[in-house]
């Protein structure tokens, strides 16, 4: 069974077709890279799979349920699904430590000195353990980032969505945020990405999707779609990024 | 024009103490009776059904709108044909409290519209319920945002007390009066009635200033 299945979705906003019949599969331990033009539903599609918009038709499973924004049980559904955004969303008024224990604290009822410990096990997983005291506004881009995705780390995610998390870093920054997600990915973290380091596409994933206009134009291992695009859109899109 | 005297006035220190601390509480009774309108309000008024958000609309634009001091009157005057009898403390605890209602609901409002809705995503993302996200991710740094204008805000509330006198409930411009009726010496007495809310208003902005350092220390973004 896939960890997840996405089954023929679709999406419209208003009249606009932002998700047209997808259906991807990700398997337990995979790394699944969606790549494509701006505005073909990459980060529709990302949302979609943790519930956060709604789908008009087909079906999404993880774990082997039906996901929907009026599930049972979303909540804790969403503590097994981490997402990590392009802008890192953590809390300007809490430490690293509270922002990566607020969560667990809250409703995992765990005590502040067990949530300590737990924040310093995820930061060090990131190479921030230094950090833990500090406030969001004294990290740098990639810092923050790396805050982000230990957050996650620390609700113990069976799978993990990232929409373009090194988009908004400087240039310099975004290697030490790679390097989190490939030691991720090497310890069997399941993930789905979408990104434009097509570098780190090509080496990590085990499997890229090309999306086009609301749907999975083409998929396949990466060395083979980057050698052998079979559709004329793929290859002026692999052409645009080089 | 007769010399100044201030001696007959400090004979009635004692009022002067009472009419102080009652304008004390009085402000600190309506600050917390319109706070808990104003965070429930803001709420509401953000995410709550039409009806409940129309009506709050309708509260604010009479409260803002209207005299307070008839506001006050009919909290005293009116209340009581419908059964609800309340002395003159009471009643403008509660008008005031209204009054200040109006203009917290506002205030945090704009507070929480500030904060923009990836922050909410994210709290929910992490499997938070929506209180969850309201009370620990949403409302600290939106009342950060707005905590000069609630506290300017408290101070009109705390001036705004001395029109409790009107109802003859016992609070320091009412003292004021009494003193001046006792020694006919309303310069001195208005004097001294004066300086002591001016010296209230500046303890509340030294205090609001320490707590405002205290309860915001994150440093905020670049
Ligand atoms: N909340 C929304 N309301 C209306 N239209 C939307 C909304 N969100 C996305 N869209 C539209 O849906 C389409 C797909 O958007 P999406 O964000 O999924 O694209 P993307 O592939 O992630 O693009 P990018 O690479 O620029 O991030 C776009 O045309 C976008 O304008
Ligand atoms: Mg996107």
């Amino acid at each position: 069974m896939p960890l997840v299945d996405i089954r023929n979705v679709s999406k419209s906003y208003g009249s606009a077709r932002v998700l047209d019949g997808v259906s991807l599969e990700v398997n337990e331990g995979e790394i699944v890279t969606i790549i494509g033009k701006s505005g073909s539903g990459k980060s529709t599609l990302l949302r979609c799979i943790n519930a956060l918009e709604r789908i008009d038709g087909g079906e999404i499973l993880v774990e082997g349920r039906s996901v929907r924004t009026d599930m049972p049980k979303l909540r804790e559904f969403r503590q097994r699904v981490g997402i990590v955004f392009q802008a890192f969303n953590l809390f300007p008024h809490l430490t690293v430590e509270r922002n990566i224990t607020l969560a667990p604290v809250l409703n995992k009822r765990i005590t502040r000195g067990q949530g300590r410990a737990l924040a310093l096990d995820v930061l060090e997983r990131v190479g921030l353990a230094d950090k833990i005291d500090a406030y969001p506004a004294q990290l740098s881009g990639g810092q923050q980032q790396r805050v982000a995705i230990a957050r996650c780390l620390a609700m113990g995610p069976h799978l993990m969505l990232f929409d373009e998390v090194t988009s908004a870093l400087d240039p310099e920054l975004v290697g030490e945020v790679l390097k989190v997600m490939e030691d991720m990915a090497r310890q069997g973290m399941t993930m789905v990405l979408v990104t434009h380091e097509m570098g780190f596409a090509r080496t990590v994933a085990s499997k890229i999707v090309f999306m086009h206009r609301g749907r999975v134009r083409e998929e396949g291992p990466p060395a083979e779609l980057f050698a052998n695009p079979r559709t004329p859109e793929l290859r002026s899109f692999i052409a645009s990024v080089r | 024009m007769q010399s100044l005297n201030f001696q007959q006035i400090w004979r009635y220190q004692d009022h002067l103490i009472d009419g102080t601390l009652h304008t004390l509480l009085l402000t600190l009774a309506a600050a917390l009776i319109g706070t808990a309108i104003g965070l429930a309000g803001a709420a509401a008024v953000r995410s709550g059904p039409r009806p409940v958000r129309w009506t709050i609309r309708g509260y604010i634009e009479l409260i803002r709108n209207t005299p307070s001091l008839i506001q006050l009157f009919i909290v005293f005057f009116v209340l009581p044909n419908f059964g609800l009898r309340l002395n003159s403390f009471e009643a403008a605890a509660i008008a005031l409290g209204l009054y200040f209602g109006a203009y917290s609901i506002e205030i945090i409002r704009a507070g929480l519209d500030s904060i923009p809705g990836s922050q909410m995503e994210a709290g929910q993302c992490l499997g938070l319920t929506r209180w969850q996200v309201f009370r620990h991710v949403v409302l600290p740094p939106a009342l950060r945002n707005v905590y000069p204008a609630f506290t300017g805000q408290f101070v009109l509330l705390l001036l705004g007390t001395s029109l409790a006198s009107q109802i003859s409930a016992e609070e320091l411009f009412h003292a004021g009066g009494f003193i001046e009726s006792r020694t006919y010496r309303s310069f001195e007495v208005y004097a001294v009635i004066c300086g002591i809310y001016f010296a209230l208003v500046m303890a509340f902005k030294l205090l609001f200033a320490a707590v405002g350092r205290l309860a915001f220390r994150w440093p905020v973004g670049r």
